[in-house]
């Protein structure tokens, strides 16, 4: 592992000066350190958030769920709260990873790693999400801008993501067998006015299926949607699933997902 | 006092283990020690062209660099096969050497080219990027399949062909195929799997420039095995002047047999930058690096009658030994395989006939089991698939091809001295209610699923033994197992094994052996294991063979102590020998009844006087002490058996195969100690779950390991699992005093069969390839709806 300079400011404004383009915001460096150890990402400043309290918590009002970047998959997965306003959220974070990664990795660094299999991210687009920034408001589907890429600018730190909270939602993966991430996952949101299919692994990045979120906003039932083809032109093919196998569970996950909500 | 033979005692192992108390080679350090990196290859197949460490030398903290030029200049050998397997036409095999350093050409990616070493490891990795090597990329040959008609890699090695090996008859089985009713046939594909210990490999060395003596700690399966090969060819030390300590091991499953490029070099090099020198591989290099196992592309018949008897079986297999033939690379596709594949039943005729190959990947060698769960994966798909066929039930036509008489000749070379097929199989079907598969089906296929069932019934020769018998196939060793069972002077005990423990629990399963032999609480025996500055010499652990062989020296070495103790006793007691019983630790003169404890024994060998009387309890011819050792060599190899039954249930939209039930009925003879047994069986079902369901190596065309690390290597987990229900049958081996047989590998042996027959079952007898992933079982399953709906 290189040297590199290791820093806790106290606040964002802080964090956000020592940010360079050789620096990384460290969390709870669940991509970032096995990356550094493995050699593929060096990094001159890490600057250590975990300790700036402000990013940290979930908040309830009456149509949106607020949770702080440095909260922990575990702590969004026992939140009563969530688990009340939207428990296909909590049922996400909860299944991400293995304990050791939910006691450790967190919304804004999944968010900000934008990995194409992350789970997060399809709950985001799904659910209206708007992340906050030190400098803004991003609406999700401006955000996830492609494969391990996002709008955020040097500096720019995520500080919370806002939820709608939904009518009803759900969120179903086929985990990959050997790391777990999402070989896909469909996180399905019906709002008041329409219904948002989002997917994950399916492609270089996260998605609102057009489709069958058009077919699920006329009629919100998992027989509208039964045996529906998916385009799977764009879709990733590699040692762990084709195109074509990925196209099947997205359709299928969809409608798992629409009979669990 | 009650046997401890038998009963479940827990591990005296593990308290310390689980609370972190295990001192592993990475565990070791030595003041003043070095950090060493390897430079590997990152090529498949590439000529060498030069190598520069000019300025990884001026890197900061770079203690010295060492190449293939220096370790050639120093003659300092290579790693070798241990086996010498002929071809049918009686040519020798053709073995290319292996140097320890890649000198001219890298074979495959990760091999070895140069060493650093350096103050901090950090210094050593740094110096390592700073190493220039500059290659000559050539065309990798990857696939075994196409390996013989591919450009020959390595020098004097015609068509990448170590050897075209034959075993059996082929006029003979040509015969009994021309009066078949029917001939069965697959195409298989055994699956190329990564060991995966759980402690990687690594190694520190320290030289001692007083004494000029090696102290090599490592992970090994074997330390003195590891000593002599190091020693006879490797040329690092004389073998008195090598100490070989392999301390707590996190598992081998096989790949820790083989002596490694990197214990050779850091041995060499520790005496030549005379400093100590410490390495641990990291995950990748584990992936890379390590022996892999399995990798066989297997064509196999069987001939049949219509009643279902087997008349003859043929075996076409491509074993792929990857770059370089290792310790038991070359026996494992060979006598390990072929004389198992015709598997628990008369078979009049059989041959095998294995092609071993050479390709630019990782050397393939022994991998729990070695060459049995590749036999028993053969011959029971083909019985399966003889029973649809022939639509007779899959148990029954089991039973009417099962010996019924031991010893079982079996057709290709081994003689069965015990066992009960019948009795197994017979079992196994009731614990896994057989019978009622049909109605758990139908509920299966209410609700959408796909259920099938699985039987397979294996044998296996195990607990590798008899000298004279391995010798003469070319093995390079005699495996026999040593013991000493020391008695010390205050009544302690210390049982020195030459098989070695990483994760076998002989330090609780030797202790209630020789406790029992002994007549003393297991608590005062210490079982010693993995120096070989402690203990007499040993063949070290695989094969099932730490019981069977090296269990049996321990009694057998108890044995002489009880007879010295004897006769100590009576001349104490002043009667005759025969006089003496040995019973629950005491021995007693019959007649008077008096009676010396054998702690007493052993302090008056050690004390042989008494104050004011001239009188010693030796009697004449014997010696003070209370040390006996002894060498065990069997008569035969060991041979559990038993019959397994797997439930799947497939779920076709999306291919998911989830095992509901797996039941195994063993027969491991004698049991010492059943939770450990239990343990055993667990782990090994675990492993072939994985290698049926989960577990691939993937190579790509170039030669680049796709599957290096857990994001992408499937590694079986608890929830893949259900529970297991065990059973046992017990028929005692004839060839050991305590009927004991292996029963380590028995697990992976005959569960891929197992899983793969209910698979395969539940897709209406359509083929498929390990491991049956969710994607290759969801194609399937498309293609049995639409055969369905063509038959409606």
């Amino acid at each position: 592992m290189k040297t590199f300079n290791y820093h806790t400011p106290k606040d964002v404004k802080e964090a956000s000066k020592l940010a360079s383009t050789s620096s990384a915001f460290l969390a709870g460096g669940m991509t970032t350190i096995p990356s550094i150890k493995l050699g593929l990402a060096t990094y001159k400043d890490i600057i250590d958030i975990k300790s700036i309290k402000k990013l940290s918590g979930i908040k309830v009002s009456g149509k949106s769920v607020t949770i702080g970047a440095t909260t922990k998959h575990a702590e969004v997965a026992a939140s009563k709260e969530v688990q009340k306003t939207i428990p296909a959220l909590a049922k996400l974070a909860g299944n991400i990873g293995d304990a050791q990664v939910r006691n450790r990795g967190t919304i804004g660094g999944s968010i900000s790693n934008n990995d194409p299999s992350a789970c997060y991210p399809s709950a985001c687009m799904a659910l209206n999400a708007v992340i906050h920034t030190n400098s803004r408001k991003i609406p999700a589907e401006k955000f996830f801008t492609g494969m391990f890429e996002t709008a955020l600018k040097k500096g720019e730190l995520v500080e919370a993501v806002e939820f709608q909270v939904p009518e009803k939602a759900d969120y179903q993966k086929h985990p990959n067998p050997a790391s777990r991430y999402a070989i896909i996952g469909v996180f399905v949101a019906k709002h008041k006015k329409e219904v948002n299919v989002a997917v994950t692994g399916a492609k270089s990045c996260v998605y609102i299926d057009k489709d069958l979120s058009k077919k699920l906003s006329s009629s919100f039932s998992s027989s509208v949607i039964e045996g529906m083809k998916v385009d799977d032109s764009e879709m990733n093919s590699d040692m762990h699933a084709s195109s074509e196998y990925r196209a099947n569970l997205v359709s299928l996950y969809a409608k798992k997902a629409v009979e669990a909500c | 006092m009650a046997s401890l033979v038998g009963s479940r005692v827990e591990r005296k192992e593990d308290g310390r283990f689980l609370q972190g108390k295990g001192r592993y080679t990475a565990d070791i350090n030595i003041a003043n020690q070095t950090y060493a990196i390897f430079v590997r290859s990152p090529h498949a197949r590439a000529k060498i062209k030069s190598v520069d460490t000019s300025k990884a030398l001026k890197s900061s903290g770079v203690v010295g660099v060492l190449t293939g030029k220096e370790i050639a200049e120093d003659k300092i050998g290579g790693l070798i096969a241990g086996w010498a397997i002929r071809s049918e036409d009686g040519s020798e095999m053709k073995v290319p050497a292996n140097p320890p350093l890649a000198k001219d050409v890298a074979n495959f990616v990760g091999e070895p080219i140069a060493v650093v070493f350096a103050e901090t490891l950090d210094e050593a990795k740094e110096g390592a990027e700073k190493v220039k090597v500059d290659y000559k990329v050539l065309k990798a040959v990857v696939d075994p399949a196409d390996a013989m008609k591919s450009e020959a890699i390595h020098d004097g090695v015609d068509k990448n062909l170590c050897y075209d090996w034959l075993l059996g008859d082929r006029k003979a089985v040509d015969e009994a195929f021309a009066k078949a009713d029917k001939i069965i046939k697959v195409d298989l594909i055994n699956n190329r799997l990564v060991p995966n210990a759980m402690e990687p490999r690594a190694c520190v060395v320290d030289y001692n420039t007083a004494s000029e003596e090696i102290t090599l700690y490592t992970t090994s399966q074997n330390p003195h095995l590891s000593r002599l090969v190091m020693s006879a060819f490797g040329g690092v030390a004389p073998e008195n002047k090598l100490r070989v300590v392999a301390p707590d091991v996190g598992g081998g499953f096989g790949s820790k047999i083989n002596v490694y490029n990197e214990e050779i070099v850091c041995s060499w090099a520790s005496k030549k930058i005379e400093r100590p020198i410490k390495w641990v591989a990291e995950r990748t290099e584990s992936f890379l690096t390590d022996t892999h196992g399995r990798d066989h592309v297997t064509h196999a018949e069987l001939a049949v009658t219509k009643e279902g008897k087997f008349l003859g079986f043929k075996n076409e297999t491509i074993a792929n030994l990857g770059a370089y033939a290792r310790v038991f690379g070359t026996v494992t596709p060979t006598y390990l395989f072929g004389p198992c594949a015709t598997g628990v039943y008369v078979i009049p005729a059989a041959y095998s006939n294995v092609k071993a190959v050479y390709t630019n990947t990782a050397p393939v060698d022994a991998y729990r089991g070695a060459g049995r769960p590749e036999a028993t994966y053969t011959i029971e798909r083909l019985v399966e698939k003889a029973a649809m066929e022939l639509g007779i039930d899959k148990t029954e036509i089991r039973m009417r091809n099962f010996p019924t008489e031991f010893p079982f000749k079996q057709t290709l070379v081994h003689t069965v001295d015990s066992g009960d097929y019948v009795a197994g199989l017979e079992k196994a079907k009731q614990m896994a209610d057989y019978a009622g598969f049909e109605a758990r089906r139908k509920k299966s296929e209410a609700n959408g699923k796909l259920r099938g069932i699985g039987v397979s019934s294996y044998f296996e020769a195990c607990g590798i033994a008899p000298s004279a018998a391995v010798m003469s196939l070319g093995c390079g060793v005699g495996l026999w197992e040593s013991a000493e069972v020391r008695f010390n002077p205050t009544g302690q005990i210390s049982v020195f094994t030459g098989a070695h423990s990483h994760g076998q629990s002989h330090q609780t399963t030797f202790a209630q052996i020789a406790a029992d032999e002994l007549g003393v609480p297991m608590e005062n025996i210490d079982v010693v294991h993995g120096d070989t500055d402690k203990g007499t010499f040993g063949m070290g652990t695989y094969g099932s063979r730490s019981l069977t062989v090296g269990g049996i020296a321990i009694v057998n070495a108890c044995k002489k102590i009880v007879a010295k103790g004897k006769r100590v006793a009576a001349k104490m007691l002043e009667v005759n020998e025969d006089e003496i019983e040995f019973k629950d630790g005491e021995f007693v003169a019959l007649k008077s009844n008096k009676k010396k404890t054998i702690g007493e024994i052993a302090f008056a060998c050690y004390l042989p006087g008494q104050r004011d009387e001239m009188k010693s309890p030796i009697p004449e011819g014997d010696e003070p002490g209370l040390i006996e050792s002894s060498f065990f060599d069997p008569a035969n190899f060991s041979f559990p058996a038993g019959s397994h039954i797997c439930e799947v249930e497939i779920d076709p939209e999306t291919g998911n195969v989830k095992v509901e039930k797996y039941t195994a009925v063993d027969d491991f003879g004698r049991i010492v100690n059943p939770m450990i047994v239990e343990g055993q069986v667990h782990g090994g079902i675990a492993q072939g779950i994985g290698q049926a369901l989960h577990e691939n190596t993937q190579y790509d065309e170039t030669g680049q390991l796709m599957t290096a690390s857990y994001m992408d290597y499937t590694m079986p987990r608890a929830d893949n699992f259900p529970e297991f229900n065990l059973g046992f049958t017990c028929t005692h081996a004839t060839s050991n005093p305590l009927g004991v047989k292996g029963c380590g590998e028995a697990g992976a042996i005959a569960s891929p069969p197992t899983v793969m027959n209910a698979v395969i079952d539940a897709l209406g007898g359509q083929e498929i390839s390990m491991p049956a992933t969710a994607e290759k079982v969801w194609k399937a399953c498309k293609t049995l709806k639409k055969s369905n709906a063509k038959a409606a």
